[in-house]
């Protein structure tokens, strides 16, 4: 890999992080009411507490001040306190973490190899039934939106059938992985659904893109097998693009969280969220976007630099 | 419609974007799933016109509700009961227009905003111009449009117009990509060429001869928008951010579930408004499809692929 390539992208990488710091700081000083006036509304915060923050973050300082002051306790990992509990939204944050990776990774893998697989048989044998199924299941899943996907199977399979619990993360304290995993199934379901409409499309698409190259036809005219010209030469070919869909929606993992732990009240980041909203907890609504915002910085950074290794041509572009 | 309206061809001009119009409604006849989609979207248009004429005000006034609370389906309201007493399809009925109205706005604003900085960044291609706002529009692409429109959204507070802004601002961006890269190959026809030579100066280029040849493309993408913008308002409506004293269709589903509506079993009352968003969603999309199919003929299926 050529240092430029990489240089580059590890400069927007980081150009798009002081975007998204400074447009995270003015967004949350134009909102109504001013950052003292918030934490005042604060019962739990004492007086001293609620100096203690005015001082660490200079909210007596002028707005450049103060926005510098911002980055600074941002980049220390410092991102203030709740308004509604007073506490640390840092810690908040990193107790809601695991959950959510749990959840949303599974379903999103899940969905990557349902989706690339099916796409791969869909775009092979274009126009068949299974590839007409298959786009009709991916439109209508596409259509659909996922919190009120979650709230059908909820009553389904944990209110009408019982399978399943109706919601957390397990049963009890003392539970095991077996009662957790029970307690896993719908949410990871919902995602699934939700999420494998576009991995099947996207394969498919590039299948049938690489389908007429001319490589192909040589690996025909040597005499391979159907299914070894479909393993060895076009799947190979026609992964990179869902490769990188597939990198990217793990940076998108807060994002399809929300929905989804707030109807299954799963402890996780979106459940953080959401209570956050109702609560118009700002400081947390604060370190949610920019934590995501961050989790989609990286994962793009991840996808052009190994992009830039498994196809060379990119990197002079 | 590939001629530059001089005085004189302005008849000649509309008449071939009439053929060619012509031309595409023929192709969007024989599609199967873009005439279903039409008739789908031609109802939800007909119960949101008429839905003041359906329902009346009182009808889905809590204070007001006609009939007993949480009731299952039965003659006299045909999809059961909320937990107020009001009638499932009323609210249905008055959620079309709401949803629709949020959806058709939003992406108004969006396509609006896409096509400007799509056209500008297009034509100023390779410039300082082109670098920032294909930047800007990279950004917007990459970040997490729920969380930013739930960011915004809770600052914004919740009013319906609010919601439609913060729904254009996180939806503009795919029309810009590809209104700049259409934008980028039609500033290279000889008729650009020709205008410039005549003296045409830039604005003029983009609003009368770029403009009017990405228009196809902004439609087939604001048919695309209209149901993604459907769904980021049910979505923000589900968590609690659409304006409360507006019925969209997901505003009812929020009400169910903050009602328990899941626990209890009221499916009656959580089914139906789920049900027509996606049936409008679909509907969409599959009309967007279709006219994307006509406006690249190398997408369609016939063709060998």
């Amino acid at each position: 890999m050529r240092p430029r390539y990489f240089a580059r992208k590890v400069g927007w990488a980081l150009l798009t992080l002081w975007f998204i710091l400074t447009a995270n700081f003015f967004l949350f000083r134009v909102m109504p009411g001013d950052p003292v006036a918030l934490l005042a509304r604060s019962q739990r915060l004492s007086a001293a507490a609620l100096e203690h923050q005015r001082q660490v973050f200079g909210l007596d300082q002028p707005l450049f001040a103060q926005y510098l002051t911002y980055l600074r306790q941002t980049l220390s990992g410092n991102l203030g306190v709740s308004i509604i509990s007073g506490d640390d939204v840092w810690s908040m944050i990193s107790a809601r973490f695991w959950p959510t990776v749990l959840l949303v990774g599974l379903g999103t893998a899940l969905a990557a190899l349902i989706g690339v697989l099916a796409g791969i048989r869909s775009g092979w044998q274009r126009g068949g039934a299974f590839d007409r199924g298959g786009l009709y299941s991916s439109l209508i899943l596409y259509a659909t939106p996922e919190g009120w996907l979650g709230m059908i199977l909820l009553i389904v399979f944990a209110g009408s059938l019982g399978w399943f619990p109706a919601g957390g993360y397990s049963s009890d304290a003392s539970a095991g992985p077996g009662d957790v995993a029970l307690h896993l199934a719908l949410p990871v379901l919902t995602l699934t659904l939700g999420y494998v409409g576009q991995f099947m499309i996207v394969m498919r698409s590039s299948m049938i893109d690489v389908k007429g190259e001319d490589y192909l036809v040589l690996a025909r005219a040597k005499g391979l097998s159907d299914k070894a010209v479909r393993r060895h030469h076009a799947v190979p070919n026609a992964f990179l693009p869902s490769f990188t869909l597939i990198v990217l929606s793990f940076g998108f993992v807060l994002g399809g969280a929300i929905v989804v732990e707030t109807v299954y009240s799963w402890p996780g980041l979106g459940l953080l969220t959401y209570q956050a909203i109702k609560d118009q907890d700002y400081p947390v609504l604060q370190a949610v976007f920019l934590l995501s915002s961050l989790a989609v910085i990286i994962a793009n950074l991840i996808a052009d630099i190994t992009y830039g290794f498994l196809d060379p041509r990119v990197e002079a572009v | 419609m590939t001629t530059a309206p001089a005085p004189g061809t302005r008849a000649v001009v509309w008449a071939r974007r009439r053929d060619s119009l012509a031309r595409s409604w023929t192709t969007f006849r024989h599609s199967r799933q873009a005439m279903v989609g039409l008739a789908i979207l031609v109802i939800a248009v007909l119960v949101a016109v008429l839905s003041p004429l359906l329902v009346s005000p009182e009808a889905i006034d809590p204070a007001t509700a006609p009939g007993t609370p949480n009731q299952p389906p039965s003659a006299g309201f045909p999809l059961g009961t909320d937990g107020f007493g009001r009638s499932v399809l009323s609210l249905i009925i008055v959620g079309t227009r709401v949803s629709l109205l949020v959806g058709l706005a939003a992406t108004i604003g969006a396509v609006v905003v896409g096509a400007t900085v799509g056209v500008v960044a297009g034509y100023y291609g390779g410039t300082r111009i082109d670098t920032v706002l294909s930047a800007l529009t990279d950004w917007f692409l990459v970040i997490p449009w729920l969380v930013l429109a739930i960011v915004l959204a809770a600052i914004l507070g919740p009013t319906l117009l609010n919601v439609i802004v913060v729904i254009a601002i996180t939806s503009w961006a795919l029309t810009a990509r590809i209104v700049r890269a259409q934008t980028l190959s039609v500033r290279e026809q000889l008729y650009v060429e020709r205008a410039r030579a005549l003296g045409a100066g830039d604005l003029s280029i983009m609003t009368r001869h770029i403009l009017p040849n990405v228009f196809a493309v902004v439609f087939a993408q604001a048919v695309l928008t209209v149901a993604v913008a459907i769904l980021s308002e049910t979505t923000l409506a589900i968590l609690g951010l659409g304006d409360p004293t507006a019925t969209s269709w997901g505003r009812v589903i929020e009400e169910a579930f903050n009602a328990g509506a899941m626990a209890n079993g009221y499916w009656w009352w959580i089914v139906p408004p789920g049900v027509c968003v996606v049936l409008v969603t679909l509907a969409f999309t599959m009309c967007g499809y279709a006219i994307e199919e006509i406006l690249n003929p190398r997408l369609r299926r016939k063709e060998k692929g």
